[in-house]
């Protein structure tokens, strides 16, 4: 019988250890997996490489674990919101090495993990200094650059409902990466609103197929 | 009443007049900051679709109290709603849409744009300050056409149409259209050509607040 579900946050982040590299689903405050994260720290591991869009906001999930010096890398899109002033206080002592990425770059290079590929050529940034240093092609007379495969130790992603096979509905603009993280994630962990039996998931609605799902936690509706 | 002299295009107005230029049935993404004001502007007499980067087409406008779903965001991070008929997607379709060449305008602001259209709008290259480029990339190089909307010139007067783009490039080449507050630039083979002037705005005057040499 297959049953991803587990019933507490500490068992969805059990066996991640010190130096994993872990996807973070989310764009601002939409779709991210912050009990997840905050269950991470919770867990004291350190040394982690954080890949997410933006560079955590307030004082928790991401955040938390940036000012609590546990992130050594953020890859990421647009870490400089407004509410990011833990990232912009460690990244300024120092503390924090970040490799910006270009947004559709980032979440490419995530799908190319999950799907087996070697990288990808893009004109995205090809002509600019996020290329510096990488292979760059003239593709149909347009410059390309050379981008590699972004897989994760680990995911942590938030959707909306999963029935036990670990298959996944997402709630309106909260889907962004998800369907795409939980592809490249070694271990893939979703938190969900709900649980509901196998069926009740119209097949034709399933976003993402529990083939890519390992974990599935409830948390409390927002 | 008093006559008011009108000079050069409010910030309304340059909205206005990028909205007039978009034409019935296309796929549009708005930039974050003086982009979304077109959104306000567009006529409703046109089925305009509106793409947001984290998975949206088909975006409405803000919502009510009673609309509001705490999720449903637009790139700057606001509330919005979702038409009728509208769709959601994930993070990779939405960058396929965007990079695959299916949009048909991308309307962006700028810190500097060239006579070549090469656009410069991510980073003043400030090492003290992080960097941080979103989907400004990948919007620059994928749209059909890109519409750059920004002020003539810098707070300080400085041309923000130049020569070659003095901060870090976004993309090369790619900006067809300018708007600002003095002018509407088309960017041609052999540079830049004036489409309209803004309400009292001479030619010296314009010339004069721009870097390359215009064509009217």
């Amino acid at each position: 019988m297959i049953d991803k579900r587990v019933a507490s946050l500490e068992d969805a982040v059990a066996g991640i250890s010190d130096g994993a590299t872990i996807l973070v689903g989310g764009f601002g405050d939409s779709g991210v997996p912050t009990e997840l994260v905050d269950a991470v720290l919770d867990l004291g591991v350190a040394d982690l490489t954080i890949v997410t869009n933006n560079g955590g906001a307030g004082d928790n999930g991401v955040a938390a674990l940036i000012r609590e010096k546990r992130v050594a890398k953020l890859i990421c899109s647009y870490p400089r919101t407004k509410e990011a002033h833990w990232f912009k206080q460690r990244w300024a002592e120092g503390q924090l090495e970040l490799e910006l990425v270009p947004q559709g770059t980032m979440s490419e290079r995530m799908r190319a993990a999950g799907a087996g590929l070697g990288g990808f050529f893009t004109p995205t940034g090809a002509d600019t200094e996020l290329a510096k240093g990488k292979e760059t092609r003239m593709i149909n007379g347009r410059l390309h650059v050379l981008e590699d495969p972004l897989p994760g130790d680990v995911s942590l992603v938030h959707a909306q409902r999963a029935d036990r096979w670990g298959n996944l509905t997402y709630h309106s603009a909260a889907r962004n990466f998800g369907p795409t993280m939980v592809t490249a994630g070694k271990l893939s962990v979703v938190q969900v609103h709900e649980f509901v039996e196998l069926g009740d998931l119209d097949p034709e609605h399933i976003i993402t197929p529990g083939i890519f799902v390992d974990r599935v936690v409830k948390v409390g509706s927002k | 009443m008093t006559a008011v002299t009108t000079h050069g295009f409010t910030k309304e107005a340059m909205a206005a007049r990028v909205a007039q230029d978009i034409p019935d049935g296309s796929y549009v993404n708005l930039g974050i900051g003086m982009p979304t004001t077109v959104g306000d502007a567009l006529p409703h007499d046109k089925e305009i679709l509106l793409h947001s980067e984290n998975g949206i087409l088909g975006m409405g406008p803000t919502p009510t109290p009673e609309q509001l779903d705490p999720e449903l965001i637009n790139a700057g991070k606001q509330h919005v709603t979702l038409l009728t008929g509208g769709s959601y997607f994930h993070h990779t379709d939405s960058f396929m849409i965007m990079r695959g060449g299916h949009l048909d305008i991308s309307v962006l602001g700028g810190f500097e744009v060239s006579e070549y259209g090469d656009l410069a709008n991510w980073s003043t290259g400030d090492p003290t300050v992080a960097p941080a480029v979103g989907g400004a990339m990948d919007l620059a190089v994928g749209a059909k056409s890109v519409f750059a909307i920004m002020s003539h010139t810098t707070k300080d007067g400085k041309p923000k149409v130049v020569r070659e783009c003095s901060y870090p490039l976004t993309a090369g080449r790619v900006v067809d259209r300018i708007y600002t507050d003095l002018a509407v630039m088309a960017v041609e083979e052999d540079g830049l050509h004036v489409v309209e002037l803004a309400p009292g705005v001479t030619k010296d005057e314009l010339q004069s607040a721009t870097e390359p040499k215009l064509h009217f």
